[in-house]
């Protein structure tokens, strides 16, 4: 068996405080918050307070400066649990907002929000994507126009993890228009400034716990101090950071898609059916050998762009690869495994029938697969176009693939 | 009124974790398992942790094994003990052995108080706890639980269920035993070992971890404890349990008798 080599002692112990809590304080409760379509705040300050939130703040901003893997062992015990609510929820919480405040905020910005963030007083959310623009971040319309020494920003946003609690929103507008990507501007929002309105949590295919919202920007005032970063710097910023929200969400499938094997193996090793169990047919093992193997792949995958990641070497293609790849095994894996449950599979009380539907959507958000194709098989092309002539050149703006004559 | 608490943390096997005997019958197969603290010990350095929080005083936590089972002694100084003492001994261990360790233990560190998990998960032999009171010439309460439910308001103000006399020189305990619930009250230094229902175990918070790695973890070898490690209970042969049988319906109360008596044997 490939042992993990990344977690010391510390982690170790971590990782048993996280399994406890998430067994004392999210196991009795999902059920509910999944009707209620949304996680309590009560939950936020317990995980504050149990030190689940914000791992790698520094101590000056309220954290405890420890390193990325404390916040890794929460995500995958999370994921693990299959308790998607606060799964997703502490992980833009803690691996986005609380990220692009510490890396882009100001003194004040970091003062004001990172400590209440750590305590979980203060709920975060990304305001990025709006009902036609998701992939194509740089398409916002949220408009921020300077009045005095304030913005009023007008817009909308959607699918907004934590949306019906958060109190701080990194929020992605346009302060320039017909510029593209360089017009896009990041606010830190103050959710109780008058002008912004919750819209309704928006009812899911799977992830249910999770309030996933509208949120609407009305004449929002916000002072020009609430700028994350520079004017004009909002898309620099946002692609500085992918490598490592591709790195949190290939975390999040290679532990789901390990657990799922886990439980189904258990299960079919004692469900009866025609004399055997199911684990005895020939089927079983052969579909279960395939995806554990893939599974381990997976693994081995994940911990080395995780190592990456710490030693401040992940590449964006690195990322992507692994994001796309651990994107496609966790639904396979799911898809494949509720097979093995046969009708129980499809009923909600099972785990696996959760897994399925909580699964979806990864092939989706933070990164569509094509998206992540894309940047891929652009970048085996990187400097293979040689220099060429006026014409050729041209096409080659016009995005068509241009043949090198000669090798680089 | 301070009181100095030892506790143990014993390194056992996780019960979640797939325990296999190994094909020789001479253990099991360790390949693959996970450890955790014992969870009656658990309950013990939770109900110490209350004392000290309640009346002052200090909390030393004592595991005997390998040296792994340090990662129990830091768990526990997670929790919030202060310091640990690791007695290091890699070969079998049985209650004689533990509780003449302990013993020795105890003669160093003096504590007003002991407190160990009923019995440990792995073997369930219910002893040390009771040898080593025997050994100290001290007083002991088994089983200890708490008068008030785990639901309770008390419980959840984390109150201790060990109740310190108000001279400091007695604690009452209660213990639950098969015909309810009986009251002692025993005078300090005591023995008490501790049962499910006494306390819920605190779970160690992320800087209670990063603290606990300050704290000294002081480490003997058992061999220079003046001691006999020779188990007397010596492991000869373990083996899976027969595979359960599926049930039977019986017609009548006559059928039932006969099935107990001429099949079952146990009529």
């Amino acid at each position: 068996m490939i042992q993990r080599t990344l977690f010391r002692e510390e982690h170790e112990l971590f990782r048993a405080t996280v399994r406890k809590f998430i067994d004392r304080e999210i196991r009795p409760y999902h059920h509910q918050w999944e009707k209620d379509g949304v996680v309590p705040r009560e939950l936020w300050l317990k995980a504050g307070e149990a030190g689940l939130l914000c791992c790698t703040i520094p101590e000056e901003y309220g954290g405890l400066g420890l390193d990325y893997l404390f916040d890794v062992v929460v995500f995958e015990e999370l994921a693990r649990s299959g308790f998607t609510g606060p799964g997703s929820g502490f992980m833009v919480h803690a691996d986005l907002v609380a990220t692009y405040i510490r890396s882009f905020g100001t003194e004040e910005q970091k003062q004001t929000w990172l400590p209440r963030m750590v305590k979980g007083e203060a709920i975060g959310a990304l305001g990025m994507t709006e009902p036609h623009a998701g992939s194509d971040l740089k398409n916002v319309r949220t408009r921020a126009v300077i009045d005095g020494d304030s913005y009023v920003i007008n817009g909308q946003k959607v699918f907004i993890s934590n949306g019906q609690l958060c109190d701080v929103i990194v929020l992605a507008t346009k302060t320039a228009t017909d510029v593209g990507a360089s017009g896009i501007t990041l606010f830190l929002v103050d959710a109780s400034l008058p002008g912004f309105k919750r819209g309704r949590a928006l009812p899911k295919l799977g992830m249910k716990a999770q309030d996933t919202s509208e949120l609407f920007f009305e004449d929002l005032r916000v002072p020009a101090s609430a700028m994350l970063g520079q004017e004009g710097g909002g898309f620099g910023i946002m692609m500085t950071k992918l490598a490592q929200e591709r790195l949190a969400q290939t975390i999040r499938s290679a532990a789901v898609a390990e657990e799922v094997i886990s439980y189904t193996v258990d299960y079919v090793a004692q469900r009866e059916a025609f004399g055997k169990t199911i684990g005895d047919f020939q089927n079983t093992q052969f579909k279960l050998a395939e995806l554990k193997t893939e599974v381990v792949i997976g693994r081995v995958f994940t911990d080395r762009c995780i190592q990456l990641f710490m030693d401040g070497q992940l590449d964006a293609v690195d990322a992507a690869m692994a994001k796309m790849w651990l994107s496609n095994l966790h639904c396979k894996v799911v898809d494949e495994c509720l097979q093995f449950f046969g009708g129980w599979g499809y009923m909600w009380e099972y785990p696996i029938a959760r897994a399925y539907v909580d699964a979806r959507v990864v092939k989706i958000a933070g990164g569509a697969i094509e998206v992540m194709k894309h940047i891929i098989g652009r970048s085996l092309f990187e400097g293979k176009i040689a220099k060429k002539p006026a014409k050729s050149r041209s096409s080659a703006q016009n995005g068509k693939q241009v043949m090198p004559e000669s090798g680089t | 009124m301070a009181l100095k608490v030892l506790v143990t943390a014993k390194r056992v096997e996780d019960p979640e974790s797939k325990i296999k005997v190994r094909p020789d019958g001479g253990g099991i197969v360790t390949d693959g398992v996970n450890y955790k603290m014992n969870p009656f010990d658990e309950i013990a350095v939770e109900e110490a942790l209350r004392l000290k929080e309640k009346h002052g005083g200090e909390v030393v936590v004592a595991s005997i094994g390998g040296d792994r089972s340090v990662t129990e002694i830091r768990a526990a100084l997670a929790m919030g003990a202060d310091r640990g003492v690791l007695v290091k001994h890699d070969g079998p261990l049985d209650p004689v052995v533990v509780s003449a360790l302990l013993a020795k233990v105890c003669e160093a560190e003096k504590p007003d108080l002991v407190i160990l998990g009923k019995q440990s998960i792995d073997d369930d032999q219910n002893q040390a706890g009771q040898y080593l009171a025997a050994r100290l010439g001290r007083p002991q309460a088994t089983f200890a639980s708490k008068k008030e439910s785990l639901e309770s308001e008390a419980e959840a103000k984390k109150e201790p269920g060990l109740r310190l006399g108000a001279d400091g020189k007695t604690i009452q305990v209660v213990r639950e035993i098969d015909g309810g619930i009986e009251t002692l009250e025993l005078r300090l230094p005591a023995v008490v070992t501790t049962d499910l229902r006494l306390n819920k175990p605190r779970f160690a918070s992320l800087p209670g971890i990063m603290k606990a790695k300050k704290k000294p973890v002081q480490e003997i070898a058992a061999t220079s404890l003046g001691v006999d490690l020779t188990p007397k209970v010596v492991l000869k042969k373990l083996a899976e349990p027969p595979a359960r049988k599926g049930g039977v319906r019986v017609a009548d109360v006559e059928e039932l008798w006969k099935k107990l008596h001429d099949e079952a044997k146990a009529l």
